[in-house]
């Protein structure tokens, strides 16, 4: 067996994440260009990939900038569609409360859906070592370079791009790939049923709380099966 | 408000968000079934995120025709990856059958 160090850890979560980058990529060019085509200006266009770091975020920041709605609709706005992070903050922090703060900053500022999705498929699965969160560190930075990097050449070739991207179905695709494998018990397959079927129901909702609802039944589902057997 | 400022806030409640739980975990004690529930994250947020993504077309109505290759190919994919576990196979079937029945599609309509 190959010996676990920070370096293996690292790399293993830069490896994890680069299938879903083909479809990440497509976005972040997506939101340059939007935010350009809404009058961001380039240099505001890129500090926002950088400041708030949150794809579905930053698409509707800059269209409700666009459209001139008010700051606070655009906080509030920023506010609800990041909250399901705070779920993914919940489900990681035990497998890096050890750490100094400095690095539960930085793990907490990468947290992003496909940096988590490849991270904790990775920590329910495998062994524990005592470097796990650099895999995370891993996914997170690898992510991050690519979000910045395709939000420079979609702010670059703005108007030119094409709108629709094939390879963007990448991202469901390796959401799929992650997931189903983590499906071994009863509760966890009845989990993510009940939440997938409500967030098709859901689905129109605004600003992704939909998908909160459907994930918080999820989860409840999940503990009633699993309570129901103890 | 001036950009930059409204960028900084929206920056400052995104972090807040993401280190809300692991700055407390840890430092205050979390009851039992939270910890139990939180377990469940990744299959429901994951889930819950992309089933709606595959069987909803573009203007938003669910399709689990033919006429919907993310719906097909979606499918094949569940399969494939509860049969292999590889990312590299499902990612890669699914998205050959994905490319291939849009291409389909392209050909039957100029025709």
């Amino acid at each position: 067996m190959d010996t676990i160090t920070r370096s293996s850890e690292f790399w293993g979560g830069v490896k994890g994440e680069i299938p879903i980058l083909l479809g990440v990529a497509p976005f972040g060019m997506l939101y340059g260009a939007l935010a350009i085509k809404s009058g961001l200006g380039i240099i505001p266009s890129q500090s926002m990939s950088l400041i708030v770091f949150a794809g579905s975020a930053q698409f509707i920041a800059v269209q409700l900038l666009g459209a001139g709605a008010s700051s606070l609709v655009i906080l509030l706005a920023i506010f609800v569609i990041n909250l399901r992070h705070a779920l993914y903050s919940a489900s990681v922090a035990p497998y890096i409360q050890h750490l100094k703060p400095i690095w539960k900053v930085v793990l907490a500022y990468l947290l992003t859906d496909e940096a988590y999705a490849v991270a904790i498929t990775h920590f329910q699965q495998d062994e524990e070592t005592p470097y796990r969160h650099w895999y995370l560190f891993g996914t997170g930075i690898t992510l991050w370079s690519c979000w910045q990097t395709s939000t420079a050449l979609g702010i670059f070739i703005g108007a030119r791009l094409p709108t629709d991207f094939p390879l963007a179905f990448v991202l469901p695709l390796t959401f799929i790939a992650l997931v189903v494998p983590v499906l071994r018990e009863r509760a966890t397959v009845a989990a993510a049923i009940s939440a997938s079927l409500a967030g098709v129901a859901l689905a129109a909702l605004p600003y992704n709380t939909g998908l909160l609802l459907a994930a918080a039944l999820g989860i409840l589902v999940g503990m009633w099966v699993e309570g129901r057997k103890a | 408000m001036n950009l930059w400022l409204l960028m900084l806030l929206g920056g400052v409640i995104t972090f807040t968000i993401r280190f809300s739980f692991i700055f407390l975990i840890g430092r205050v004690a979390m009851p039992n079934w939270f910890m139990r529930a939180m377990r469940f994250v990744p299959a429901a947020v994951l889930s819950a995120i992309t089933l709606p993504a595959i069987v909803r077309t573009p203007p938003g109505n669910i399709d689990l025709t033919f006429h919907n290759p993310q719906w097909i190919s979606g499918m094949l994919a569940v399969l494939v990856a509860w049969r292999t576990r590889s990312i590299l196979w499902t990612v890669g079937s699914g998205l050959a059958v994905y490319l291939l029945l849009l291409g389909l599609q392209q050909f039957l309509l100029t025709r």
